[in-house]
C-alpha cells in the first residue's frame, strides 16, 4: 500500500510527487496517458502570471502569487527554462483605461509587487511595435515565462530518481474505499493507498465522483493557439495581454522561453473533453485579435498550432478541498494553475498533514536536476568534451533546433522515459523547430526503435494507434 | 584556412567541386551531413534526370553517382556525417560530427549548396487534431525509398508540385490507394510529364482549386475534409467533401535552407528565399557563392548542375585573385515574370538569366529592356507556366552601356 497516489501527471500531479518525495513517504503517480504533461500542461500559454487577475482571498489569488515566487528556485533546480521577461496589459480606451486601474489594485492586494500603469509614450518605448491604437499599460514585471510540459516532466523524473513511482496508461476506473485504505483501479490493475489526490485536470470531477462527492463539475473550454518561428521571437519582450472578460484573459502575444512567438489562446466553451481540434475559425480569431495588440505580426511565419481544454470548476476558483478523509481534490486547475503549481502542491501537503500524514524529511532527498539542455548552453570546449566521452553528441539529428543523437539517447533514458516521438519532442526540442520534424522525424524513429527494441513498424507518434509506418514496403518484405 | 568549402554535398555541390577543381583549384573540403554524397538525389530513385546534360535518363541516384564518380576520380576531400552550425561573414565555418566534434574552419571562398526543406503542416494553420499520418511528401519519401517503410495505405496528397505528383505514384506502386491529389491553384505546379506518368497513367484524380480544410482523428489520421475554393483562394464550405484516408502528403512549397547563409549577413531575396546574386552566383559577400536549390527552387537537376559549375569556376577565379567587378546592373522584373537569378549582372558578357512566371501564360513574348526603355532582348514563348523554369541568353552586347534591366511578359496579339 503506497502512503499516497496522486491521479494525473500534469504540472499540478508532478510537483504535488516532487514535493512529497522528499519526504519517507510511498508515493505513487497514476496517469491516464502514455506520458506525463499530456493534458493542459503541454496545450497553455505558458506564462507564470504575476497575480493581478484573481479576486483577492481567492485561492487563485494566493496561489498565483505564492507559486509565481517559488518558481525560478523549483526551474532552477529542475532546470527548466525559465525568464522573468515582465506582463503588459494593454488598453485601447478609457473603459480599458479603468481595468487596467482595477488590475492594478487588485495586484496591489493580491501582493504583486512593482506594479506600473504606462502611459502610450512610456509604453511605445518598452514595446515599439505594441499597436498605435494601445494607449496604455498595465506594466508588471514579475510576470514571467516558463516550459509547462518541461517543467512537468523534469518535476516527475526529479521525483523518481528520489523514489517516487508513475504508472503510465494508467486510467482509473474505480475508487473504493477499504478500511483505512483507498483501493484505486483501472481495467487491469488495481493499487491501495492511505492518501489519495485527485490532481486528473479536466476529468477531476469524474474521479471525485467515483467516492461519492458530486459537488462540482469540471466543463472543457478550448482555446486554439498559433506559434509562430523563433525568426519571430522578438518582436515582442514582455507578454501582452489585453483587459480581462469573463471568458479569460484573453488573446496575447508572447515570446517563448524557446524564442518562438505564442499566440492564443481562444476560448471557447465545448462539450466533449477528448476534442482538442483546432478549427478554422478559431486561428482566424487568434490572427486577426493578435494583430490589433502587435503591428506588422508576419502571418506567413506559422510554424505550427494547437489546441488545449482548460479544466474550469464552476465554483469560479479552484477546488482545493477534500471531501472524505484522506482523499484531496485539486481540481477546476484553469489559469492562474500553472502559475500557482508549485503553491498548489505545497498547499495539498498542508491538506495531508492536517490529516494526519506524518512526514520525515529523507537525508538524501535531492532537489537537483541536470538541465534537458545541459548541452546546448554549454561552451564549445565543454561541448568537445562531451563528445570526446560519448561521439553521439557530435552528430546533429534535429537541424532546426541543432539537437544531437546524445541529447535524444539522454532523454530515452532518463525518468520519466518517454516511449514515441511526441515524448522526445518535449524533452528535446527535436522536431519544435521550424520543419516540424521534415528532417529528423525518421531518424528519430530509427533511434526510437533501436532503444526500445521494437520494430520500426511499432514506434508511435503519441502512443496508441498513432504508428509512424504501417509496415514495410514490397521490396522491403522480398528482402527478409 | 581551405581555399574552398562547399556547403552540401548533393548535385549542386559536388558539381561546383568538381568545376573548382577543374580551372585548377586543389584545396577544397566538401561539408555533408548525411552519410553518403548525393543530396536529395539519393531518395529520388525516379527517372528523368540527365536527359539535358547525359542525354540519359537516369534515376536519381545514378546521376547523382555520375558526380560521385568525378569527386572520387579527382580525390576531392569531403567529410560526411557533418552539420555546418554557423557560418560568419569573414567566412569562418563552425561544423559538427562524431569524429571531429565541433569543429571551425576559415574559408577563402564558401560555395552555399545546402538545397532547400519542405513547408510543414503547421505552415498552412489547417485546422484540425493533430494525428500520425501527416507527412510532408519528402519525408514519406524518405521512408518508402530510403528506410524501405509505408508510412500508410489510403492516401490523400494535397499540393500537385513534382513530388507529390513522384509519392502519388510511388505510394500507388507499393500498394497504397492514392485517393486525390489536391491543388489549391487552377493548375499544377509540376511538370507535365509528371502529370501524365503520375496521375493519369494510374487514375489518379487530380482536384484543381482545392484544399485540405480539417484533419480528423485522435491518434492516427482517419480522413480529412476538402472543399472547392473560390478566385481568392478562400474555401467555398458547401463544397466540402470528406475522404476517409490514414496519410495525408503535403507537398505544399520548397523553402530554400538558408538559415546558415542568414548567419554569414549574406542578402536573401524575398521573392526567391535565397541569395540575390550575379552572374558568377556570387552573393553579396565577396567570396561567398550560391546555387542549386538553397539559390532558388529548381525543377531539373541538369539545371543545377549547369548553376553550380558556374558557381565552382567563379569561385575558382576568386580564389586566384580576380578583380572584383565595377559594374552593377540590376534585374528588375515585372511581377508576371516572378523573379530571375541572377538579380544583378557585374560584368559585360555573355550571360543566361533565368526565370520563373507567376501564372500560366499563353503566347506572351518575354522582353528585357534597360533603363531608357529600349529594347535590348525579346523571344517568344507560346507558353510558360510557374512550374517550368525558364531561361534567355543575354549577349554581351545587349548588356553593354545599360545600367538597369527590365523583364517582362507581353502578351501577342
Amino acid at each position: 500500500m503506497y502512503d499516497v497516489v496522486i491521479i494525473g501527471a500534469g504540472v499540478v500531479g508532478s510537483l504535488a510527487a516532487r514535493l512529497l518525495s522528499k519526504f519517507s513517504l510511498s508515493v505513487c503517480v497514476l496517469e491516464k496517458e502514455n506520458d506525463v504533461a499530456m493534458g493542459a500542461t503541454k496545450a497553455n500559454s505558458a506564462i507564470v502570471h504575476a497575480g493581478f487577475d484573481a479576486k483577492e482571498g481567492t485561492l487563485k489569488a494566493k496561489l498565483n502569487v505564492k507559486g509565481s515566487q517559488m518558481m525560478p528556485k523549483i526551474c532552477a533546480e529542475l532546470g527548466v527554462d525559465y525568464k522573468n521577461n515582465g506582463s503588459l496589459v494593454i488598453g485601447f480606451s478609457d473603459e480599458d483605461k479603468r481595468t487596467i486601474t482595477e488590475l492594478f489594485e487588485r495586484g496591489q492586494k493580491n501582493g504583486v509587487k512593482g506594479l506600473e500603469i504606462l502611459d502610450k509614450a512610456a509604453l511605445s518605448e518598452k514595446e515599439p511595435n505594441i499597436s498605435k491604437n494601445a494607449v496604455c499599460a498595465l506594466y508588471a514585471p514579475t510576470g514571467a515565462i516558463v516550459s509547462p510540459y518541461e517543467l512537468a516532466i523534469a518535476a516527475m523524473g526529479n521525483a523518481m530518481d528520489n523514489g517516487a513511482e508513475l504508472k503510465l496508461d494508467f486510467e482509473v476506473k474505480s475508487i473504493e474505499k477499504e478500511g483505512e485504505a483507498f483501493v484505486i483501479s483501472s481495467d487491469t490493475e488495481a493499487v491501495s493507498a492511505k492518501y489519495v489526490i485527485n490532481a486528473a485536470g479536466i476529468f477531476a470531477d469524474k474521479i471525485a465522483k467515483m467516492i461519492g462527492d458530486n459537488s462540482f463539475e469540471i466543463h472543457p473550454r478550448r482555446g486554439e493557439y498559433i506559434l509562430l518561428d523563433s525568426e519571430c521571437g522578438s518582436l515582442v519582450s514582455h507578454t501582452i495581454f489585453t483587459t480581462p472578460t469573463k471568458m479569460g484573459k484573453g488573446i496575447l502575444v508572447s515570446p517563448t522561453v524557446h524564442n518562438n512567438l505564442l499566440l492564443g489562446p481562444t476560448s471557447e466553451d465545448v462539450e466533449d473533453k477528448t476534442d482538442k481540434a483546432t478549427t478554422e475559425q478559431g486561428l482566424e480569431n487568434v490572427l486577426n485579435s493578435t494583430g490589433k495588440s502587435v503591428e506588422n505580426i508576419p502571418r506567413n511565419k506559422a510554424i505550427t498550432s494547437f489546441c488545449g481544454l482548460r479544466a474550469v470548476g464552476d465554483t469560479g476558483d479552484f477546488i482545493i478541498n477534500s471531501p472524505l478523509v484522506g482523499f484531496i481534490n485539486l481540481a477546476g486547475i484553469e489559469s492562474p494553475g500553472l502559475s500557482a503549481s508549485p503553491a498548489i502542491a505545497e498547499y495539498a501537503l498542508e491538506l495531508l498533514e492536517n490529516q494526519g500524514l506524518k512526514i520525515t524529511e529523507k537525508a538524501d532527498f535531492n532537489p537537483i536536476r541536470k538541465s534537458a539542455h545541459y548541452f546546448k548552453n554549454a561552451s564549445i570546449e565543454e561541448k568537445n568534451e562531451i563528445i570526446k566521452k560519448d561521439k553521439s553528441f557530435g552528430r546533429i539529428i534535429c537541424r532546426c533546433e541543432t539537437v544531437t543523437e546524445g541529447e535524444i539517447l539522454e532523454a530515452i533514458r532518463t525518468n520519466p522515459k518517454p516511449h514515441d516521438l511526441d515524448g522526445i519532442k518535449r524533452r528535446t526540442r527535436a522536431q519544435m523547430g521550424r520543419c516540424q520534424g521534415g528532417f529528423c522525424s525518421p531518424y528519430i524513429t530509427e533511434i526510437l526503435a533501436r532503444e526500445l527494441d521494437i520494430p520500426i513498424e511499432q514506434v508511435t507518434k503519441c502512443g496508441g494507434k498513432s504508428i509512424i509506418n504501417i509496415g514495410k514496403t514490397k521490396e522491403e518484405i522480398q528482402n527478409d | 584556412m581551405t581555399e574552398l568549402v562547399i556547403i552540401g554535398g548533393g548535385p549542386a555541390g559536388m558539381s561546383a567541386a568538381v568545376a573548382a577543381y577543374d580551372s585548377g583549384i586543389r584545396d577544397i573540403l566538401i561539408l555533408e551531413r548525411d552519410t553518403a554524397l548525393g543530396g536529395i538525389l539519393q531518395q529520388c530513385i525516379h527517372n528523368g534526370f540527365g536527359l539535358h546534360k547525359f542525354g540519359e535518363e537516369l534515376t536519381g541516384p545514378e546521376y547523382a553517382a555520375r558526380y560521385e564518380k568525378m569527386v572520387f576520380e579527382r580525390k576531392i576531400p569531403y567529410k560526411l556525417g557533418t552539420m555546418v552550425l554557423d557560418i560568419t561573414e569573414d567566412k569562418v565555418i563552425t561544423a559538427t560530427n562524431t569524429e571531429d566534434g565541433i569543429f571551425q574552419i576559415k574559408a577563402k571562398a564558401i560555395i552555399l549548396a545546402m538545397g532547400c526543406r519542405e513547408r510543414p503542416r503547421g505552415a498552412l494553420n489547417i485546422a484540425g487534431t493533430r494525428p500520425a499520418g501527416i507527412y510532408t511528401a519528402g519525408t514519406a519519401q524518405k521512408f518508402v525509398n530510403m528506410k524501405g517503410y509505408m508510412p500508410g495505405k489510403n492516401v490523400v496528397i494535397l499540393g500537385s508540385g513534382d513530388i507529390g505528383l513522384i509519392m502519388a505514384r510511388r505510394m500507388t506502386l507499393e500498394g497504397a490507394k492514392v485517393h486525390a491529389v489536391c491543388e489549391l491553384m487552377p493548375y499544377s505546379g509540376g511538370l507535365a510529364r509528371n502529370i501524365e506518368q503520375c496521375l493519369n497513367d494510374f487514375n489518379i484524380p487530380l482536384k484543381l482549386s482545392h484544399t485540405v480544410t480539417k484533419i480528423h482523428g485522435k491518434e492516427r489520421l482517419d480522413g480529412v475534409t476538402i472543399a472547392k475554393v473560390d478566385e481568392n483562394r478562400k474555401p467555398i464550405p458547401e463544397t466540402a467533401e470528406y475522404i476517409p484516408c490514414d496519410t495525408l502528403l503535403l507537398s505544399v512549397g520548397l523553402i530554400p535552407e538558408n538559415e546558415l547563409s542568414k548567419t554569414a549577413k549574406v542578402e536573401l531575396s524575398g521573392v526567391t528565399s535565397g541569395a540575390i546574386v550575379d552572374q558568377n552566383r556570387q552573393t553579396n559577400i565577396s567570396g561567398i557563392f550560391a546555387c542549386g536549390n538553397v539559390l532558388h527552387v529548381h525543377d531539373l537537376v541538369d539545371f543545377v548542375s549547369d548553376e553550380a559549375e558556374i558557381a565552382g569556376k567563379s569561385a575558382a577565379e576568386y580564389i586566384k585573385g580576380k578583380a572584383e567587378n565595377k559594374i552593377n546592373i540590376p534585374i528588375k522584373t515585372d511581377g508576371k515574370i516572378r523573379y530571375s537569378v541572377p538579380q544583378v549582372i557585374t560584368e559585360e558578357k555573355d550571360i543566361t538569366v533565368y526565370f520563373r512566371v507567376s501564372d500560366v501564360f499563353y503566347n506572351v513574348k518575354v522582353n528585357v529592356k534597360n533603363e531608357k526603355g529600349e529594347a535590348v532582348f525579346t523571344k517568344r514563348r507560346p507558353k510558360v507556366a510557374p512550374g517550368e523554369m525558364e531561361s534567355i541568353t543575354l549577349k554581351k552586347k545587349q548588356i553593354i552601356g545599360s545600367k538597369e534591366l527590365f523583364m517582362e511578359l507581353e502578351a501577342v496579339k
